[in-house]
């Protein structure tokens, strides 16, 4: 255990906020962080992000880098810049480390464009065949889930439902309406046999970290998250050649890798955040990151272990299918394991000591994995 | 017939649209370890070497899994809800593709279904290959 996450924190509102560009959340988020961590920006000497180009962020915030890092995989991004970020401590790099995202994924104020060269792979490969965006790409492998292991549509549906009971709970959660397994599976079909509750959010927000060596980590003014362990991995960069559609490789390499360096068994955890861009991207990590056996995640979710008052507490602040989805969620998994760390979420789990934040880049194409205490000893 | 965003071919898999051109599944296999594998490329991506052919592929597979779309891509909003599929190639690789010639219905789309390669032509340089139940006339 060599870093610990110091500040964290989100933009002042999430949500709908066509009044920002994308560049603007990066920065209110990340004095936000600077605020919490007790720091100012001339004590940052690393800068991490997505989406952005770490440049722009450090010329907006006006930070002198000494370590700069523009890893932008999708909604895992900041799962690696936390690791990346350690390493660069560890090795003397810089000191004090800003992990910044700031995304108008709905209004798309300030946002570079989609892009599209004709030449790209997924042009020649994938698009002229009529995909469009993730819910008709990240949804491909669900039926070969269902086919091999007998996942039911209801059991997919039930993670919709335990994830809007958590936000039910959380005042700045988008969706906080109840719903049921019925109501899941009578929404409009988005991509059959993906409805519309079984996908995310679309929304603009941010939010930012800093690191900094662990023997640090009790000069500031909250309680430090201690990083315990990371991983990082990819897999594809097109859905259609992922190697076994029911199994992220991705998702396996990044936990083990994860696990290994905390050296902590899956019973330890107390906490989870998976991240959730369809109803199915949880059901995959549950199994990938061990915490299941193969085709078991489906009844583990539909007996509402991860909901409320279930003993597998798992995205807790109402997750991108309910709380808030920018395009790369990645960095609100975080922020919410770190408010569960430091027992100050909206829906406080009691004795959380333990948490994992578990990410995905793109379609399955990428994944980073943090577990996070904040027991000094571990 | 939706109109497809069409790619612009690259060197290394201009003879993939060559192939669909003249009605050609055109893949490629490693004469070092025997394997075939897609998308091209001038080298094996299992064992590395460079050693690579290309061959016409028996355009038989069977349908690995899938989405029935409800939601128009553009170009593609007189043919809501299509199926967008991959397809497991009987030599090994698979692809994504559409199936055609069946309503999008999941009763007619079982998985694991045999389907079979059909071309369709979108431009002077571009036909893309398409799949259809194995069989059917479509």
């Amino acid at each position: 255990m060599t870093t610990a996450i110091v500040g964290a924190a989100e933009t002042d509102e999430i949500g709908v906020l066509p009044g920002k560009s994308a560049i603007q959340l990066h920065a209110e988020a990340a004095l936000n962080a600077l605020d919490d961590a007790g720091l100012t920006k001339d004590d940052i000497d690393a800068v991490l992000c997505a989406g952005q180009s770490p440049v722009a962020v450090a010329e907006y915030l006006n930070i002198v880098p000494n370590y700069l890092d523009g890893t932008s995989v999708g909604g895992c991004s900041f799962m690696m810049h936390v690791r990346h970020a350690s390493a660069a401590i560890r090795a003397g790099l810089c000191t004090t480390a800003l992990i910044t995202h700031g995304e108008s994924g709905r209004s798309r104020v300030g946002m570079g464009g989609w892009g599209g060269a004709r030449q790209m792979l997924q042009a020649q490969f994938e698009e002229p065949y009529g995909v469009a965006g993730p819910p008709t790409r990240f949804t491909i492998p669900i039926l070969r889930h269902m086919h091999e292991y007998g996942t039911t549509h209801e059991q997919m549906a039930s993670v919709a439902v335990a994830t809007r009971r958590w936000a039910e709970q959380n005042p700045r959660a988008m969706m906080r309406e109840p719903i049921t397994v019925e109501d899941v599976l009578n929404s409009r079909v988005i991509a059959w046999p993906v409805h519309l509750l079984e996908c995310c959010l679309v929304t603009d927000g941010g939010g930012a970290l800093v690191v900094v060596a662990a023997e640090r980590a009790k000069d500031f003014p909250k309680k430090p998250a201690y990083v315990l362990g990371t991983g990082e991995s990819s897999e594809h960069s097109m859905i259609s050649q992922m190697i076994d559609m029911t199994e992220s490789r991705a998702f396996k390499v990044s936990g083990d890798l994860a696990f290994n360096e905390a050296g902590i068994s899956r019973k330890d955890i107390d906490h989870a955040m998976f991240y959730d861009a369809f109803a199915h991207t949880p059901m995959f990590a549950l199994e990938a990151l061990g915490f299941v056996g193969k085709g078991e995640s489906g009844p583990f979710f539909e007996e509402m272990r991860t909901a409320p008052g279930g003993d597998f507490p798992l995205n807790t602040n109402g997750g991108g299918l309910s709380y808030t989805h920018t395009g790369m969620y990645g960095m609100f998994a975080i922020q919410e394991s770190v408010r569960q760390l430091r027992g100050e979420a909206a829906v406080q789990v009691a004795g959380v000591k333990t948490s994992i934040a578990h990410g995905v880049g793109g379609m399955f194409h990428a994944a980073g994995t943090l577990i996070l205490t904040n027991d000094e000893r571990a | 017939m939706p109109k497809r965003p069409l790619p612009e071919p690259t060197p290394e898999t201009r003879e993939y649209w060559e192939g669909t051109k003249r009605g050609e599944l055109r893949i490629q296999r490693c004469r070092s370890c025997s394997k075939a594998y897609f998308y091209p490329r001038p080298f094996c991506p299992w064992c590395a070497s460079k050693d690579v052919e290309w061959f016409t592929a028996s355009g038989k597979g069977k349908l690995y899994s899938y989405v029935i779309s409800h939601r128009p891509a553009h170009g593609f909003q007189d043919w809501t809800p299509y199926v967008i599929a991959i397809v497991e190639l009987d030599e090994g690789p698979r692809m994504m593709t559409n199936i055609i010639g069946v309503e999008p219905a999941p009763e007619n789309l079982p998985v694991d279904m045999p389907v079979e390669v059909t071309f369709e032509q979108q431009s002077d340089d571009i036909t893309v290959p398409l799949f259809r139940p194995a069989g059917s006339r479509a």
